[in-house]
């Protein structure tokens, strides 16, 4: 676990993660908040608080008295959000980062062509 | 609904102050954390929570009512005590017994599957036990107890990173099968950290930090950068730590609880990382120290 941010929002993050790469499918239930405390080695009451942010928004949904399940839509919320975030997340820095080298934005263009040819 | 209620309480011993108007509330069915360092007050707090002592002043409440011989409070508490004494000849499996005579909530189940967790010999004497050993009995009495309000001082002496390890994990399950509020005080922070819902920080008789643990993460950062960028980052903000090393600077500061007045770290030339809750609390303890 990263030090420098609540737990909380990195066991929403992680629960996001496992719905994007498709190891949580839709109406697959999610786990429990005692078994992510467990495994994390956290306390309950910050799992849960992690596990209520995805429920608030519209990521997981409880079926009471059973557990907590993946909406049918939450990849497409999980990924539209992430898509929202990419530009701030990664291009902003990327581009801050060429300018402190005196690197034009076209020589990036560049550098990402000839980059995504190799792959 | 709190546990615990603590208002303006004062310990004076003779020539020595060891708590100075604490106020405090733990709420019920939680994890605290009860940090600090040796000779902070966190071992005299306990002892008057859990009626071994008298406050000189101010008003404690223990399931709102004063813990001071009242035996209706005490035989909800259990208190484990760093080298905690057991009478000599008792051989472990008595020490247990003694603990469920004393302790209405006792799962002799639960306690004889902790044995074989911390493989304690049941039949030797206490004083033959190894330190590490004798602290294990104190963290089973301490479990097995299912006290509702459980305090542990230190619990640990002795043992090593994997029976600890062991306690953390039996202390996390059996508080989600049976939520109670638990006070563990300890300067083993790192290890804590994400065991605990809320944090005390006690230093010289005082509350220096009361909080959510988890907001207390990533709320202190060090900036680090040339000195005016540094400076006209951190403008405003509560000043932890500063060093300086040929014209670069670093500063360890506590954000504001919401984030507010952040700027981009990159926009402003200067590079943010976050600090753990361990190095958090050693820099306001430090803070805290007479000069």
């Amino acid at each position: 676990m990263d030090e420098g941010r609540p737990l909380f929002q990195q066991i929403a993050e992680q629960i996001e993660a496992s719905i994007l790469d498709g190891s949580l499918a839709a109406d697959a239930q999610a786990p429990s908040t005692n078994e992510l405390a467990a495994f994390h080695r956290i306390n309950p009451a910050t799992a849960a608080k992690g596990i209520n942010q995805l429920v608030s928004d519209g990521i997981l949904y409880k079926k009471r008295g059973i557990g907590m399940f993946v909406a049918g839509d939450a990849r497409q919320r999980v990924l539209e959000r992430r898509r929202d975030a990419f530009a701030r997340d990664f291009v902003e820095p990327l581009l801050a980062e060429a300018r402190r080298l005196g690197l034009s934005a076209a020589d990036v263009r560049n550098l990402i062509e000839k980059w995504g040819e190799g792959r | 609904m709190s546990a615990v209620v603590v208002e303006d309480l004062t310990m004076r011993y003779r020539g020595h102050t060891a708590l100075d108007g604490v106020g405090l509330t733990l709420e019920k069915d939680t994890i605290h954390g009860l940090l600090g360092r040796n000779g902070a007050g966190k071992t005299t707090l306990m002892r008057i929570l859990t009626g071994q002592e008298f406050e000189s002043s101010g008003r404690v409440e223990v399931f709102g009512q004063p813990p001071r011989e009242n035996s209706a409070v005490l035989s909800r508490v259990c208190f484990i005590r760093e080298a905690q004494r057991y009478p000599q000849n008792f051989k472990v499996r008595e020490a247990f017994a003694a603990a469920a005579i004393a302790c209405p909530g006792w799962d002799q189940a639960y306690a004889d599957r902790l044995v074989k967790d911390f493989e304690l010999p049941l039949k030797r004497q206490i004083k033959k036990l190894s330190r590490g050993q004798l602290s294990a009995v104190g963290i089973i009495i301490g479990l097995a107890a299912r006290a509702p309000l459980t305090l542990f001082d230190e619990p640990y002496l002795g043992l090593d990173a994997v029976a600890r390890h062991l306690f953390y994990d039996r202390l996390l399950e059996d508080f989600s099968e049976h939520p109670r509020t638990i006070v563990l005080s300890t300067h083993l922070i790192d290890e804590v950290a994400d065991l605990v819902e809320h944090v005390v920080l006690i230093d010289h008789g005082k509350v220096l930090m009361d909080a959510e643990a988890d907001e207390l993460r990533g709320r202190a950062v060090s900036v680090s950068g040339p000195a005016e960028a540094v400076a006209a980052y951190v403008d405003g903000l509560p000043v932890l730590h500063r060093s300086e090393l040929g014209g670069r600077v670093r500063v360890a500061v506590t954000r504001r609880p919401d984030g507010s007045g952040q700027t981009d770290p990159r926009a402003a030339g200067v590079s943010v990382e976050s600090l753990s809750l361990q190095e958090l609390i050693v820099l306001t303890t430090k803070q805290g120290d007479p000069k």
